[in-house]
């Protein structure tokens, strides 16, 4: 949508450091939990020790009377309002801040405290007293859908059984389509859940002023969600509510739902009049934090002699736990990932959201697609096996190309798909090495694609999907300001990266705040689904345009200009294009402008939002991953050695960026494949510390080497699309081929554990 | 719990206050004296994030007692360096980098870092990927904070690999 291409801006591509470094590297960044004000009371959760249960009686007597505590609240005490991202179908928010008559999990919120030290309200939640009635519970999605299985959400009087949302697509006639396939491949899968494991416990703080407006800080990904929801449940204007988002330490799609700390702090904080703060503690992120869903998918794909999909019949159970959280988007996604990647002239998807008595699954990086793909992903494995074509060439041939369409979801408008695949098979000698494997070593090939950002809007929001506001100053500097987070990814360089190159000037000429719902504009969604770049990159361009019309008029004007002269900023000039000595400063131009406008200032809104662009996204990266293992026969012990990466992301903007989100997605992946893993009893969480959860070290890193295929994305600021999550989805089916290629295990039920592959040799 | 006197020595600067026996030395530093660049990522002694230097040896400030720290010199991130325009080289090659995304283990890591330079200038990049097993990481993938150890560790000790 942007006349970028012709830019030449030296910016653009370079591997500039993160802005917020040095603040990081001198401990400086202030992060949610770091905040004291002045009064602060200390907030704590009573979490429920059942899974499923009515709740008879409360008493908060005792904790009360405890010296020291300044408020005690249970879910009587609140509005008792319903909240949930999908706003556009109500009946879909299913979860209130406190649990009221019935709470469906371990870890459900019961009650809350406020004191004014930690230990006097560590100790108050252990006063209060909950009687429990308590209810059959089901812990899995057969159980779930058993006949005669307990409702959990039996308020809701339209659910007739757990499954709280389904989801359908159906492309052509899939009976006729198997008819016509020389080779079906049907198989049964089982993925597990997945913590974000983000180092920042959560954390929020919330104060009242005297009119009764709240301001919290939070660590939140979404403070414009954060905002709207903490209105509704609080029974107040959402202009009353400011959400302020401090430094944060990792998302992941953790972090982009209103939850009950930042009920409870603003709640407390207008009841008691002092500051509230919560702080998680690691052992509540791991018992009631949210994760990837786990799910159960069957998978059915007909192919004809030569290779050539014909026809994918995919059904998704997706675990929900006990709210519907995220997961209806990620019902949703799941059916449109299981069409991504290769050519499905048919097919069908069947999505079935499910309640279980477990902690709620919601978004987390991939979000849909790592399940999705991991599935469709090992199946070509499977299938290149059984029609004799070599895994890499069965998948271009059948590799989406750019201009491809998805019958009334989507168009591909670029796809280095092939290109990637092409490179992967070169760079990692891939027929070469497949071919003389020594003994327990494996070598597996997995691939991937992702959207930059969603045009679905169950939020439901009125505003624009992204909007910034960009003021330029006669000191030739500007000041922008988004909703956009930066929760590691490095939005904040990014951003003002793309601003700098448009207006030619210094990225350190630019002010950027970020995340404060009082001052930035309405209506930014925030940091999810990789839409940042894209998004918040677009509306930064409309806005530069704008403030760059201005100024060109002020050149022209100055030099008489003829009206045919292109006006180019660069260098912290504004100048004709073909005769650069007939321009000034960036400073001295808007200088001019502000004195031409008597006083004003000169300042711009950018807007963007995704419009015809199917249901889904604007624009699809893509990529394929190698993964060379070694497998210890005796133990089962799975040592990566080597990943290797080709994708597309469209124009890169900052390689040191690009870089650093692979080789954490690689990181990330890894954990998924081989070592993290809930232990889950009876809806206990056991392993709630890192020592029992065990997330990937220094130590357990491969070598990772990448190879970046140029594409150019034209609905993309300066041809850039996503990069953020997509590459944690291939790591998983890559590591699983090459599993298998040193064992002969075939991973279908995540993770791969030296267990497993024993148990698959007959050695245990 | 009836409270103690302590003086502890940290970054060089004396501090004098009362505490209860069993509170842990990342407690004192956050949320008594306001020192909030070491962080909490779990207090199980597991992640790392509260990595500080007890007499120039690495420790978790959440397994260390505060009473245990009186008598040693105690280094945080705030005592490695604090002005941008003097940052300790870890921190500056931290930065060059990209060793820095979300930033919540990053001053652990530094910790880390620079208990393993102190003790052995020039490392390699196991060892340097074994001294940060105590420190975890959720964003980068290790990569470039092993890489800015290595050239920190070139900057500081004019080492060549």
């Amino acid at each position: 949508m942007n006349d970028t291409k012709t830019n030449n801006n030296s910016l653009i591509g370079q591997s500039i450091p993160r802005i917020d470094s040095p603040s990081k590297v001198t401990g400086k960044a202030q992060y949610a939990g770091d905040i004291i004000l002045p009064g602060t009371l200390y907030g704590k959760l009573l979490l429920s020790t059942v899974a499923h249960a009515k709740i008879k009686n409360i008493d908060i007597s005792a904790a009360l009377a405890l010296p020291g505590v300044k408020d005690v609240i249970v879910g009587k005490d609140t509005p008792c309002i319903k909240f949930g991202n999908w706003r556009l179908f109500p009946n879909t928010q299913d979860e209130l801040p406190l649990a009221v008559d019935k709470v469906r999990f371990i870890g459900d919120e019961i009650a809350a405290v406020a004191a004014i030290t930690p230990e006097i309200a560590e100790a108050a939640i252990a006063l209060i007293k909950v009687e429990y009635e308590l209810l059959p519970a089901v812990f899995n999605i057969d159980d779930s859908l058993a006949p005669g299985a307990p409702l959990i959400h039996d308020e809701n009087k339209e659910l007739t059984s757990n499954i709280s949302l389904d989801r359908k697509i159906d492309v052509g006639d899939i009976e006729q389509a198997f008819k016509d396939a020389d080779y079906i491949r049907e198989d049964s899968f089982l993925v597990h859940p997945h913590s974000h494991a983000y180092m920042e416990p959560c954390a929020t703080i919330a104060e009242t002023d005297a009119e009764g407006r709240v301001t919290i800080y939070t660590s939140t990904q979404t403070p414009y969600i954060v905002q709207c929801l903490l209105a509704s449940t609080l029974g107040i204007p959402e202009n009353h509510v400011r959400v302020v988002k401090p430094a944060i330490g990792g998302g992941f799609g953790g972090k982009m739902e209103l939850r009950t700390w930042e009920f409870c702090a603003a709640f407390m904080s207008r009841r008691t009049g002092r500051p509230v703060r919560f702080v998680l503690t690691r052992q509540e992120e791991l018992e009631i934090g949210r994760r990837r869903h786990g799910m159960k998918i069957k998978s059915k794909v007909g192919f004809k002699k030569d290779g050539t999909i014909v026809a994918k019949d995919f059904e998704a159970y997706l675990d929900g736990g006990a709210y519907n959280s995220m997961g209806p988007t990620a019902t949703f996604l799941c059916g449109n990932f299981g069409a991504m990647l290769y050519r499905y002239p048919v097919y069908r998807y069947r999505g079935y959201h499910v309640y279980t008595n477990l902690p709620p699954s919601g978004a987390m990086r991939g979000f849909g697609a790592p399940q999705a793909m991991f599935i469709s992903e090992t199946q070509m494995n499977m299938a290149a096996i059984d029609l004799g074509i070599d895994a890499i060439d069965l998948r271009i041939k059948n590799a989406m190309v750019t201009g491809d369409k998805i019958e009334g979801v989507t168009t591909i408008s670029s796809a280095g798909f092939v290109e990637s695949l092409e490179k992967i098979a070169s760079a990692t000698q891939w027929k070469e090495k497949k071919k003389n494997l020594p003994p327990n070593k494996g070598i597996g090939i997995g691939c991937y694609s992702f959207i930059s950002g969603g045009v679905f809007n169950w939020f439901n929001t009125q505003y624009h999907f992204s909007a910034c506001e960009v003021r330029a100053y006669d000191d030739g500097t500007a000041h922008l300001f988004t909703m956009s987070c930066d929760i590691g990814q490095g939005s904040d360089t990014v951003l003002r990266q793309i601003l700098a190159a448009d207006l030619g000037i210094l990225p350190n000429m630019i002010r950027l705040t970020a995340g404060d719902t009082a001052m930035t504009p309405k209506g930014d969604l925030g940091t999810w689904g990789s839409r940042v770049t894209l998004m918040n990159g677009n509306a930064i361009l409309d806005a530069s345009k704008k403030i760059k019309n201005e100024l060109a008029k002020i050149v022209s004007v100055k030099f008489n200009l003829n009206v045919i002269h292109d006006v180019a900023f660069a260098d912290g000039r504004v100048f004709a294009k073909a005769n650069p000595k007939y321009g000034m400063t960036f400073g001295e131009a808007v200088t001019m402008w502000v004195k031409m406008n008597r006083g004003e200032e000169l300042t711009a809104r950018g807007v963007y939002t995704p419009r015809d662009k199917g249901l889904t996204t604007p624009a699809y990266s893509f990529g394929a991953q190698v993964a060379e293992v070694d497998v210890d026969p005796e133990t089962g012990v799975v040592t990566v050695e080597k990943i290797s990466t080709a994708h597309d992301c469209g124009t890169v903007i900052n390689p040191l960026s690009v870089e650093g989100q692979l080789e954490g997605a690689i990181q990330m992946g890894l954990g998924y494949t081989l070592c993290e893993q809930f232990a889950i009893k009876d809806g206990k969480t056991l392993n709630t510390t890192f020592l029992d959860y065990k997330v990937p070290a220094a130590e357990d890193m491969p070598q990772i080497v990448s190879y970046k295929i140029d594409t150019y994305e034209k609905e993309g600021p300066f041809g850039a699309k996503e990069v953020g999550e997509g590459l944690v989805i291939p790591t998983a089916p890559a590591i699983a081929d090459a599993v298998f290629q040193a064992t002969g295990y075939r991973c279908k039920d995540l993770p791969i554990t030296p267990e497993k592959i024993l148990k698959s040799q007959g050695k245990i | 719990m009836t409270k103690v006197n302590v003086k502890l020595k940290i970054n060089g600067d004396p501090y004098e206050l009362a505490v209860r026996p069993n509170r842990t030395l990342v407690e004192v530093l956050r949320d008594d004296l306001h020192l909030t660049g070491t962080k909490i990522g779990c207090k199980t002694g597991d992640c790392g994030a509260c990595t500080i230097l007890l007499d120039g040896k690495s420790v978790c400030s959440c397994m260390t007692l505060a009473i245990e720290a009186q008598g040693k010199e105690i280094t945080t991130i705030e005592g490695v360096g604090l002005s941008y325009d003097k940052l300790h080289p870890i921190q500056e090659a931290f930065v060059n980098e990209g060793a820095v995304q979300c930033g919540y283990c990053t001053p652990g890591m530094i910790m880390s870092a620079k208990n393993l330079l102190d003790k052995n200038p020039k490392p390699t990049e196991l060892e340097i990927r074994k001294a940060l097993s105590g420190n975890l990481c959720r964003c980068t993938g290790y990569a470039r904070i092993v890489k800015a150890i290595e050239v920190a560790s070139e900057k500081m000790y004019n080492t060549q690999k």
